[in-house]
């Protein structure tokens, strides 16, 4: 498995970066997660996978406070940032969603924007006051960090739109690290790309690992098992077991968790 | 006489499987017969009706084709420079030009845009934000009632409360009457074009830590401005040649003025006031006047065009 080729860093040592308490979501009357309690540690890629609406995507969309702009949804827990509760009475969402960065199943660049600008508009929204070769330094950065940097260089102010799925797949997740967040959300950032797209996006996770903390939705088991340091397995909005990967895939402690990755269901 | 009957014997004999297997019955040929003559008539009564279809079509666009060549007959031979330079002359005087109409339209067109443009789009976005809501809902019905409403009520209404309160006819009062015929228009199409923006845009915003008001105007309302700029031009077209509602506001006015607080001239007024006028010198200039409206129409709905293209070409890749 490929989790054998890199060190698992070792947990007990490793700092918590991300810490949900208890955690539940409704929409409406739908409970959507129940009481999940979960730790990210710094560094380390965390995937979650799960059948269709199990509440995976609903889980990541509470850890930056996303869940709450749909209309009647509602969270109550705690999840901790770097052991502040961004959930706790005057913590702004803009303020935690500058500190936790997220891509989406769709790649979704601004249509209006050019390609740097794309790769800069999360920088104005901080409220950084850049010179414009600061700016481009960080572009250039987050461009080269996604190895899109040779791809578009010489086309910088052409319109994000006239790349390819991966390659704008590529450019949201440079937009999120263009304000080096402390967390990066990933709400199966594959699942609209082709094969050769998805092993680029997955290569960037695997580099990014260690130096981004990274928690990752996937409907892919194959994918966890490729990208992840630890696996959380949900099933009906609840967290049913989170393992190391390589134990979660081959010696699952719970019967439902074995249920699932030997295809009995889901 | 013996070479016939080997002739059917071996038909016989040898068409066994052709008659059981591949020749058709008499009742299936009789079958694929009325097919064949059905399909005939169904061929001729389609291309009957294609061509019923293509002879609508050219005369829906049959009277602007022959406008515009009656427009640039009669009005082109008294339309020189004179026409944009000049004003009116008297009767009887050789020359002349509509310079103050053009200028007076002008003045109108932008009033009408700064009072129309800020409240439909506003009400628009409230409309595309708020859908559901019972005074969103109430809004676009109304809208949808004020657009149908014919311009000469809108005149009326415009005259009752901007000019009779204040004593005298004004730009002012025409460019609001004709703005607020473009709020409604503005605020359908702003709807429209801030509707079909991605939800998945605005999430991508706010997960950037976007405020929503930052997420409303720097991505909502970029991405739908090419159509918001088509719809406002459109509107804009359609309120520019608009008579009955200046006839009780702007008023018209013979002499140069680009105050908004006096009477002012209009392209659509002036062709008015000379077409009903007995002279020949006036009936001409009235054909010109309407020549430069419409092609200032034109010009406009040419740009919205254009502009729409640009939209496409651009934001279409998802």
């Amino acid at each position: 498995m490929a989790t054998e080729s890199r060190p698992t860093p070792a947990i007990s040592a490793a700092r918590p970066r991300l810490v949900s308490e208890s955690l539940d979501a409704w929409f409406g009357e739908r409970h959507a997660v129940r009481d999940v309690s979960l730790t990210v540690i710094e560094g380390s890629v965390l995937a979650i996978i799960g059948p269709s609406g199990c509440g995976k995507s609903t889980f990541l969309r509470c850890l930056n406070r996303m869940h709450e702009t749909v209309p009647t949804a509602r969270v109550s827990g705690r999840v901790l940032l770097d052991g502040r509760d961004i959930y706790a009475r005057g913590v702004n969402a803009i303020a935690v969603r500058k500190h936790v960065g997220m891509v989406f199943q769709r790649p979704t660049p601004f249509p209006t924007m050019s390609i740097r600008d794309n790769v800069a508009a999360g920088l104005r929204a901080v409220g950084a006051h850049l010179s414009r070769r600061e700016t481009d330094e960080i572009v250039e950065g987050a461009l080269r960090r996604t190895a899109l940097w040779d791809e578009v260089k010489d086309r910088l102010h052409a319109s994000a739109l006239a790349l390819s799925g991966g390659q704008q797949q590529r450019l949201c997740i440079a937009r999120a690290l263009a304000t080096s967040p402390r967390v990066l959300l990933l709400d199966e950032p594959t699942a609209s790309l082709d094969p050769a797209s998805t092993q680029s996006v997955e290569q960037l996770i695997r580099e990014l690992r260690g130096d981004v903390t990274i928690v990752i939705v996937t409907h892919n088991m194959q994918q966890a098992a490729r990208i992840s340091d630890r696996t959380a397995f949900f099933l009906l909005g609840e967290l049913v077991e989170v393992a190391p990967t390589e134990t979660l895939f081959t010696t699952p402690a719970d019967d439902r968790t074995e249920a699932y990755i030997t295809g009995r269901f889901g | 006489m013996a070479g016939m009957a080997r002739e059917s014997q071996r038909q016989r004999a040898g068409g066994m499987t052709a008659a059981t297997v591949q020749r058709p019955s008499a009742r299936q040929r009789a079958v694929s017969e009325r097919t064949r003559r059905g399909l005939g008539r169904r061929r001729a009564v389609n291309a009957a009706m294609l061509g019923l279809l293509a002879l609508a079509a050219v005369i829906a666009v049959l009277p602007l084709i022959f406008i515009l060549t009656y427009l640039l007959v009669r009005g082109a031979g008294s339309l020189d420079l004179n026409f944009f330079t000049h004003m009116p002359e008297p009767v009887g005087e050789a020359g002349g030009g509509m310079a103050n109409a053009i200028a007076g339209t002008m003045i109108i067109i932008v009033i009408a845009a700064a009072f129309g443009l800020p409240i439909g789009v506003g009400a628009g976005i409230y409309l595309a934000e708020h859908r559901g809501t019972w005074l969103a809902n109430t809004v676009r019905f109304l809208s949808d009632v004020l657009n149908g409403l014919p311009s000469i009520v809108m005149g009326i209404f415009a005259w009752q409360f901007l000019v009779r309160p204040v004593g005298h006819f004004s730009a002012l009062s025409g460019g609001v009457a004709l703005g607020v015929m473009m709020i409604p228009m503005i605020a359908r199409t702003t709807e429209e074009m801030v509707r079909v923006v991605p939800v998945s845009l605005r999430e991508a915003a706010l997960a950037l830590g976007y405020a929503r008001w930052r997420t409303g105007l720097t991505i909502v309302l970029r991405t739908a401005s090419a159509g918001i700029v088509t719809g406002a031009l459109v509107a804009l077209a359609r309120v520019a040649g608009e008579t009955a509602p200046l006839l009780f506001t702007a008023f018209g006015n013979q002499f140069w003025s680009t105050s908004i607080t006096q009477p002012i001239a209009a392209l659509p007024l002036q062709i008015f006031s000379y077409a009903i006028s007995p002279y020949d010198d006036w009936h001409r200039l009235a054909w010109a006047g309407a020549l430069v409206l419409i092609a200032l129409i034109l010009v406009i709905s040419i740009v919205a065009r254009v502009a729409t293209r640009a939209r496409f070409n651009t934001g279409s890749g998802d």
